[in-house]
């Protein structure tokens, strides 16, 4: 049996955190996308659009994660369509990240006063000019601490796709294992791995969340 | 014809009628001052003109616009109809410049340098030209609601509703944003205005309107109705706040 120095047990595992960070970029920014729809359709008038939006975001935010994706990976297959694993990953993750962020935003929106709404209107605004010029601009400050602090639960939202196999940090660290037999080293570097793509996100929120002072100042 | 004319008005919030049947006919240049207890039904009047609340029967005109639920004839009509509210409801990310100038480049599709240089001449005209650079939360209560007026005038409308627009104000601020009122309907500005400042309605108002429980109680010209009211609810309103 071969020797593993640490630097390659570190050396494995970075390479694969790559992945990990991919994966969470990928998701967040399509789940902002896709959010980003849903939100216009859940504040949205007509009655077919919010029942959708939030139809959707209750599904997505009542079943585990776990459960999106294995649905994903195994659910298409049932169709006798072979779903690799980093594309279920993508998608489940995507479609996950947009019910929370589609929840977060509206909160935004809907925590804009009434009377910012009326005012516009009173101007002869229609209900996209106040969105674009009145509402979204505040919305959008209140906006940014949370979605940042919710990009931390997206990365470590990644290590679930581990179990249908898409090989993340999370599964480096069981395949490094197997290899190694020193799980207590091995994990420790894993959750050290995660902990800075996290904190940082976590900082930045809190600095953010300071710097716009949300409550107290408006511009 | 009318400069604004409302014609039976009903007004339902589920099962409490809040308007039942308001007529009143405002002619160009007239002052008029709705007075009356909370849950008079004056506000929710003053939103109806502006359709910030939808009527149940009756109808609104302003300068021959019939008031429609329709975004195209809302809009018709709020270019016609300024309004100014209690809590100034000024966008909080802009300047006060950049307040008035926004409704006009955005929905007048005004050039900005234009919208810039009405929006000085606005500030200008409450007194606040200095102030085009500052943000809403620099500015005390009563140059706020005078931004708002600005913004409101900027889209250079015929008529002002002006919903207790002195009531959040602190008592010394009053008095600089009824200066600036009063200077308009000296100018001939049409307006609406409910308000709390009897003086204020006696002094610069052509006709007073005394709202009680949905219905217009009483109706003319100040001296009247500050001085001999005809009906009990009138007498003990003026009672109370005298």
């Amino acid at each position: 049996m071969s020797d593993f120095t640490t630097w390659d047990i570190l050396r494995n595992l970075l390479l694969s955190a790559r992945w990990t960070v991919l994966l969470s970029i990928v998701s967040f920014v399509g789940g902002g996308l896709v959010g980003g729809a849903l939100l216009f359709a859940r504040i949205g008038k007509g009655r077919l659009g919010p029942a959708f939006a939030r139809t959707y975001i209750e599904l997505f935010q009542g079943t585990p994660l776990l459960m999106q994706l294995f649905l994903a990976f195994f659910g298409l297959g049932l169709f006798g369509i072979d779903v690799p694993a980093w594309l279920a990953a993508g998608v489940a993750l995507i479609l996950w990240t947009a019910a929370f962020l589609a929840e977060i935003w509206r909160g935004c929106v809907e925590s804009i006063a009434k009377g910012q709404w009326e005012a516009s209107s009173s101007l002869g605004m229609g209900y996209l000019q106040q969105m674009r010029w009145v509402i979204l601009p505040q919305a959008l400050r209140i906006a940014v601490p949370p979605t940042v602090g919710f990009s931390v639960q997206v990365v470590k939202g990644t290590a679930l796709t581990s179990i249908i196999g898409f090989v993340e940090l999370s599964k480096a660290g069981t395949m490094v294992t197997n290899a190694t037999f020193e799980p207590f080293t091995v994990y420790g570097f894993v959750a050290l791995i995660y902990f800075c793509l996290c904190w940082p996100l976590s900082k930045s929120s809190q600095i953010l969340e300071r710097k716009l002072n949300v409550a107290h100042r408006n511009h | 014809m009318s400069l604004i004319e409302i014609t039976e008005v009903k007004k339902r919030f589920g099962d409490n009628e809040v308007l039942k049947g308001i007529n009143i006919d405002v002619e160009p240049g007239e002052v008029i001052a709705i007075i009356g207890k909370s849950g008079s039904g004056k506000s929710t009047l003053l939103r109806c003109i502006n359709g910030l609340e939808t009527i149940d029967e009756g109808s609104i005109s302003v300068a021959g616009a019939q008031l429609l639920p329709d975004e195209l004839h809302l809009k018709a009509l709020r270019l016609k109809v300024g309004m100014i509210f209690q809590g100034f409801n000024l966008f909080p990310h802009l300047t006060a410049g950049r307040n008035v100038m926004l409704s006009q480049m955005v929905v007048k599709k005004t050039p900005k340098a234009e919208a810039e240089v009405m929006a000085k001449k606005m500030l200008e005209r409450v007194g606040l030209g200095h102030k085009f650079d500052a943000y809403p939360d620099q500015l005390s209560g009563g140059q706020q609601q005078r931004v708002a007026i600005a913004r409101a005038l900027a889209m250079q409308p015929i008529a002002l509703l002006c919903d207790e627009i002195t009531s959040a104000l602190d008592p010394e601020l009053v008095n600089e944003v009824l200066a600036v009122v009063k200077e308009l309907a000296s100018e001939g500005m049409t307006l609406m205005m409910v308000t709390h400042e009897m003086r204020f309605a006696r002094d610069v108002c052509s006709r007073v309107v005394f709202m009680h429980q949905g219905r217009v109680h009483e109706i003319g010209p100040p001296e009247e109705v500050f001085a001999a009211p005809k009906t009990p609810e009138l007498k003990q309103f003026l009672g109370v706040t005298h």
